[in-house]
Parts: structure tokens; sequence; C-alpha cells
């Protein structure tokens, strides 16, 4: 029998109030190991209050390839930024 | 350094009108300082140099585990095995960030550790020696992680993607190894003069190796120019080496140690110090496996995942036994 454990992608939130966010991946042959070696790769000098993991198997991207019909679109759209519109300066607290 | 003579494919560098289109398109990326990320256009030469090189590193770092785990049980109070083992947590971290790194490039972990394993693969020259005393546990931590932070800060900004912020992760945490290992010098050096001369002894067998982590003169690198280029390498061994000494010699001077190299000097002109050269057949001797250890390490690595893979198998088999139960939940 293979003893190759699948890939998982570990995210950590770092601290309350904050979106987990990717921090490396790791081998594991389940979630629940998973967590625990995610717990002692990544988390040794208190980098985190919750971890998830997530087989990379499991996870769609985006393909390089596809950048411009993703991304171009918004480029066009500067009107969707604040900035976009001049202030008079005799206006206050918008 | 952790990766040592990276073979690049290449005898020379190509110029721009010898590459095609995507390979042209690659380099101009490169020289303007955007990552390379893993489902981006590269060369194979890239790809396979930059699994050699991070593989090696990554090696280097579960290898690097042994020569201090020997002391881990012998260490002269709790407190300095607590940091000890801490330590070398941090190294078995450090080959797993590098393995995960190298595996973006389409290698499996598994195939990584069957290279090291038949001896395909190699790792660094400098854990082929032994540590015979506790003042080397100090040596290595002052001088090997002092010399393989020197390395790896540079590396934080090479082009590919998820070397670089492996290599990030990985500065966090070794200043406390170069750390730990100048304390345990430093309150050698400040006991007994028995102590200070272990202190002495530890510093004379670990200079020159030390010094060969670099790689050879620049002169016989010739694989620096292409790694250079492509920005998987961003500084010369020599520069590297130079830079080592510099930092390293008032360190030595603090602790009233001497350093083993009687061409030691400071050249006023250069705004440097003039070195000697260490013995480079030794180096080539321990790259080619006929070093004090190299034998030794191999086997302890061997042994371990061979002792160790009923254990994983069983782990995969229990996931999967539990796994079945909640797919026939969820259908
Ligand atoms: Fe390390
Ligand atoms: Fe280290």
């Amino acid at each position: 029998m293979s003893s190759e454990w699948p890939l998982w992608e570990v995210f950590i939130r770092s601290q309350h109030g904050l979106a987990h966010k990717h921090v490396g991946s790791l081998h594991a042959p389940d979630a629940e190991m998973a967590v625990n070696n995610a717990r002692d790769v990544y988390t040794r000098r208190n980098e985190g209050v919750s971890i998830w993991v997530v087989r990379s198997a499991d996870i769609t991207a985006s393909s390089p390839g596809d950048k411009a019909p993703l991304f171009d679109p918004a480029r066009s759209k500067v009107y969707r930024h604040p900035t976009f519109f001049p202030m008079p300066e005799e206006v206050k607290n918008i | 350094m952790y990766a040592q003579m990276v073979d690049t494919g290449a005898k020379r560098v190509r110029a721009a009108e010898e590459m095609d289109a995507d390979e042209r398109a690659f380099q101009e990326r490169i020289d303007r300082g955007v990552k390379i990320e893993p489902k981006d256009f590269m060369p194979e030469h890239y790809r396979k140099t930059l699994i050699r090189q991070i593989s090696q590193h990554a090696h280097s770092e579960i290898v690097g585990q042994l020569p201090e785990g020997n002391w881990v049980t012998r260490a002269p109070t709790l407190k300095r095995k607590a940091i000890l083992l801490a330590k070398i947590q941090d190294e078995a971290g450090h080959g797993l960030y590098l393995y995960s790194a190298a595996e973006t490039l389409g290698i499996s972990r598994d195939q990584m550790l069957a290279d090291l394993h038949s001896g395909k693969a190699k790792y660094s020259s400098i854990f082929n020696y032994p540590t015979l005393s506790w003042a080397d546990i100090g040596a290595i931590g002052w001088l090997v992680d002092g010399a393989a932070i020197m390395n790896q800060i540079p590396l934080c900004r090479c082009s590919f993607g998820p070397y670089a912020r492996a290599m990030t992760r990985v500065c966090k945490e070794e200043s406390f190894h170069q750390r730990q290992g100048y304390d345990i010098m430093i309150a050698l050096c400040r006991g007994t003069p028995e102590q200070k001369a272990m202190a002495q002894d530890a510093l004379n067998r670990w200079w020159w190796p030390v010094v060969m982590m670099f790689g050879p003169p620049d002169e016989q690198s010739v694989h620096s120019a292409q790694s250079a280029q492509w920005k998987i390498k961003l500084f010369s061994n020599d520069e590297l080496r130079q830079r080592f000494v510099d930092q390293t010699v008032p360190q030595a001077e603090y602790l009233g140690l001497s350093i083993p190299d009687q061409a030691l000097k400071w050249n006023a002109q250069r705004g440097h110090y003039d070195f000697g050269q260490p013995d480079w057949n030794e180096f080539f001797e321990v790259i080619k496996g006929n070093g004090p250890c190299n034998r030794d390490r191999l086997a302890t690595r061997v042994k371990a995942a061979a002792d160790g893979a009923w254990f994983r198998e069983a782990l995969v088999a229990h996931a999967a036994k539990h796994q079945a139960p909640q797919a026939q939940k969820a259908a």
C-alpha cells in the first residue's frame, strides 16, 4: 500500500477579528492529523487562534492564462472607486 | 550553502536572441522583478534547477537535525535541552516548508525523499561533520546558522514565489538559532579555562567547514551565472563568504576566541578582512560522500524512514476506514 499522504492547504486566523490567511501546505493522512500537524508547523510562536485545513485537491484555481478575461474588465471601471468623484472643498463629511 | 553547486543544465548563459518568445518573455518578467508562480510558463531547465536547489535545501534542513540531535539527551541543563529541542523542531519545519515549495514544481515529496535515500540528491557538506562536544552545538548555531542566514535573506527576494515565501518564514526563525548558539559560546567563554578551551576547540574544527559551505570560489562555479540570471542565486559564493568572515571576526573577538586562519588580516584598503583558502579537496571529497559522517547520516535517515513506514501506512488505513462510512452517509 502506498503511504503517500494527501496535501492540505493551511489557513490561520492570526487574531480574533481577522480573516483566515493562507500560510502554506503540508501532508497528512486525514483532516484531524492535518490540523495537528498545522498546529506544530505553523503556530509554534503564537501565530494563530484558529486553523482551517482544506485538501489541496479540492481547490479550484483560476489559471494565469485567464488573467485578461477575468481581471481586465475591472480596469475600465474606475468610477467604482470613491476617488473618481472630486468633491468641492467646502463640502464636509463626505 | 544549504544548496551547493546546483546543476543548471547550462554551459553558458544564453543571449536574448537565442531564446524563443516564451523564454524571452519569462526572462523579461524576472528582470522586472515579477515573481514566477507555479502555474506560469517556465523553461524546463529553470524548473529542474529549482527542484534540485530547493530539494537540496530541504534535505539539508532535515539531515541538519542529526548532528544537533546527538546532544539533546546530554544538554547541560533542562533549559538548554528545551531550547535545543525547539531549534531542532524549527529545522524540521524548514524542511517541510521547502519540500512544499518544491512540490509546486511537480515533484512529490516521496520522490524527493527517495532521491535523498538513494544518494542521488545531495545535502549540504556541513552536516557530514561530527558533533564531539557540547561546544559544537554552540558553534553550529553561531556559525552554521549564521552562514545560512547570510544566504537565505537574499533568497527571500528570489524569482520563484513559493521559494521566496518559504525563505521568508525560515528567516523569521533563524535569528533565534544563531543567538542561542552564540549564547552557548558566551557561557562557555565566561566559564572555566576548560570550558573556554572547549569553545576554542569547537571553533577550530568548525571554522573551515563553515567557510566551505558557501561553495567553491567564483571562478570555479560554472552554474552560477545562469542561476544569477534567473534570480535564484542573488550573490556569488565569494561575496557571501566575504560578508560572513567580516561579520564573524568581531564576534569571535568578543568571545576572546581566535579564528584558526594565519592569513586572516584586516585590509584597510579594501575595507574587508583578507583570509585564507580552505582545503577544497576536502570539500569535494565530502560532496562525493567521503566526509567523516556521510554514511552514518544517510543510514540514520534511511532507517528512520523504514522504521516509520508501518505507522505512516496505518494512519492511511485508519483515514480510509473512517472516510468510508462518511461517504455512505453523504450518499
Ligand atoms: Fe533551518
Ligand atoms: Fe536554523
